[in-house]
């Protein structure tokens, strides 16, 4: 269960941390981070580029408790969240030129989810982007964040959540099929707060998501799920990292994928650190796959590392299989043709995840895409 | 009227090394509509071998032999298009599909047996009724398909379908194992309501006679070695259950399934 090796740095809260591109040396690949990224075809992200456009933020009819705005890199806000702890993070923290600015007003409670969408179209030009997400004390806020364009983007997101207050923030990546992204997100919690994370990842060539959890008081909260579904030739990457330092707290993490088409790899490395005074902790991570053809690949690796042992409760898991030939002929049985027996079971295998997120015209959305990348092999 | 024809069905399964081991040894036997038919055999013979076959599971190859419904070649056709001429396979373990609704199941099993979508103004009221019938709560529609059911509900949920979907003939195999005595009266009483219709053929497989104490078969047929060794009125059943099956495995082929 535990993975402490003798190698430096002995942990993953030891990292290397700085706003500083100068201070990261340059990808080789063979880094333990990027082992399972095609660094070719990050298309200059890897290098020292000089920035493109800044991705823009929309957003129609917010409500009440929600301003959206922007900042710029001397807010005292920006980099107080997240400080980059690799390379291509840094070199977006030093790229972007403006902030996006999400703040829930303290105490407010919204009475419908906030929609905001970012987009940039052009992939030719690295573009570098930077969110910040703040959440006001006692406040209760569902907000969704779409992504969509094509484009060569690194970004880094910041989202803090205040002492009492509960966000559900569902991230969409649903990218054209030509885009690479290259995502930072990090998560502070205050005491007793609680984030619900639902990140769903569908297009790009190349989208590789990073998100990490720090608690600041006892009683927080995170709960991560995750969605993919990745086509030929895409390369779908989840990496988290919970970072248990404070006492009597709790994460989930639950992602889950589907893959078809020759070359579609999806990568699932989920870190979960409780640390020596994190006592009363609760963590599980659970990393599900479902392999719809031949000439896919997924990677699913578990990490849970643990210094004290008065822990609620840890552990982990990690399950990559191929169809049920067994659910199959079952529903085939019952007079249900093929095609539509795979769009069941594959919509069954997400529906935990995607009855996770509050909003019903996205969950119709996310169903419907769906079963179109199934219909799209005549599955 | 529906008639279901084996005739000289010969079946092997597909070990996973490729090769193929023989299991059913030259089946003959005509079910009509209205007949009820059991057949009863000791473990091994080749009894869930024969019910799988002829619904199409991918595990069995046929080696020789026919089976007509109707006139029509079974065995040319696709599983699901099985199930549409009127074929109906009742599990002996029914298959979890977790985060599909029983509501949801049944409806589309429904649509696709009858060609068209239930009509929205029946049927709630159909499928409520159909599980008041096998007493099934309500609540039963929204759970996922056989996620978490016990084995007396996974039963009941296969009877409740059979009932649904009326199928033109119905092989049930080993609807009555692993039940209590009140979950068999129950599922017992939905067979029998599909008898009494008197449109469909019922083949029952078992290797006890306890479930014939409840529906009382026209025919029943032992079956021994991959291969029926014996047939006769409901009698047979009687003396199967004061003799055993000891008798028919002396010099019995080695068939297991």
């Amino acid at each position: 269960m535990t993975g402490t090796l003798a190698a430096p740095p002995k942990t993953k809260s030891q990292a290397l941390r700085s706003y500083d591109v100068a201070d990261f040396p340059a990808l080789t690949g063979l880094e333990e981070e990027w082992r399972f990224t095609p660094l070719k075809r990050l298309r200059g992200l890897t290098g020292q580029v000089t920035a493109g456009a800044t991705p823009q933020i929309g957003y129609t009819d917010l409500p009440a408790g929600v301003t959206v705005s922007t900042a710029d890199k001397g807010d005292p806000r920006i980099g107080s969240v997240l400080v980059p702890f690799d390379r291509i993070s840094a070199l977006a923290y030093g790229g972007f030129a403006e902030a996006a600015l999400v703040t829930v007003a303290a105490e407010a409670v919204l009475d419908r989810p906030a929609v905001v969408r970012i987009t940039s179209d052009d992939a030719g030009t690295p573009s570098f982007g930077h969110t910040f997400i703040e959440v006001g004390r006692f406040a209760e806020a569902t907000l969704v964040v779409e992504q969509t364009g094509s484009v060569t983007l690194a970004d880094n997101v910041e989202v803090t959540v205040a002492d009492g207050a509960k966000l559900t923030l569902v991230t969409v990546a649903d990218w054209a099929p030509d885009a690479v992204q290259v995502q930072h997100l990090k998560v502070k919690l205050g005491r007793d707060a609680k984030v619900t994370h639902i990140q769903v990842s569908l297009g790009g060539d190349l989208v590789r998501q990073f998100t990490s959890v720090e608690y600041t008081g006892r009683g927080g909260e995170a709960e991560l799920y995750g969605l993919y579904f990745a086509d030929a030739g895409q390369h779908l990457e989840h990496r988290q990292l919970v970072d248990h330092s404070v006492p009597d707290c709790r994460s989930y993490v639950g992602y889950r994928g589907a893959l078809q088409g020759e070359g579609a790899h999806t990568v699932w490395v989920g870190d979960v650190l409780i640390q020596v005074q994190a006592t009363g902790t609760d963590t599980y991570e659970i990393n599900r796959n479902l392999v719809l053809s031949d000439g896919a690949r997924a990677d699913s690796v578990p990490n849970l590392e643990i210094e004290t042992g008065e822990v609620a409760g840890a552990g982990h898991a990690s399950a990559t299989g191929r169809f049920d030939d067994e659910q199959l002929f079952y529903l085939m049985a019952r007079g249900i043709p093929e095609g539509e027996a795979r769009k069941l079971v594959v919509r069954g295998f997400f529906a935990e995840l995607i009855n996770k997120i509050p909003v019903e015209e996205l969950r119709d959305r996310l169903g419907d895409a769906i079963e179109s990348r199934l219909q799209k092999v005549g599955a | 009227m529906s008639t279901l024809e084996i005739r000289d069905l010969q079946v092997s399964v597909k070990l996973p090394e490729g090769d193929l081991k023989p299991i059913l040894a030259g089946v003959n036997l005509t079910v009509k509509a209205g007949e009820t038919h059991a057949i009863m055999g000791p473990n091994g013979s080749g009894k869930s071998t024969l019910a799988y076959s002829i619904a199409g599971h991918p595990k069995y190859e046929i080696t020789s032999g026919s089976v007509l419904l109707d006139g029509e070649n079974v065995l040319s056709m696709s599983v699901d298009e099985r199930a549409r001429a009127g074929l109906f396979l009742a599990m002996q373990y029914p298959v979890e599909v977790p985060g599909v609704s029983v509501a949801n199941f049944l409806r589309t099993a429904k649509t696709a047996i009858d060609g068209e979508a239930p009509k929205l103004r029946t049927w709630a009221g159909e499928l409520k009724s159909a599980m008041e019938r096998l007493h099934m709560d309500p609540a039963f529609a929204q759970r996922n398909v056989n996620e978490g059911f016990s084995g007396g509900e996974k039963k009941r949920h296969e009877i409740m379908q059979l009932e649904l979907l009326q199928p033109k003939i119905a092989i049930l195999d080993e609807t009555d194992s692993g039940l209590d005595i009140d979950a068999l009266r129950v599922v017992s009483e939905g067979v029998n309501r599909v008898r009494a219709t008197g449109e469909a053929g019922l083949l029952l497989i078992t290797h006890y006679t306890r479930i014939l104490r409840y529906i009382t078969p026209d025919f029943v047929h032992v079956f021994v070695g991959g291969r029926i060794v014996e047939e006769g009125g409901p009698e047979l059943a009687e003396k199967l259950e004061a003799e055993g099956y000891e008798r028919y495995l002396a010099g019995a082929g080695p068939a297991k399934a």
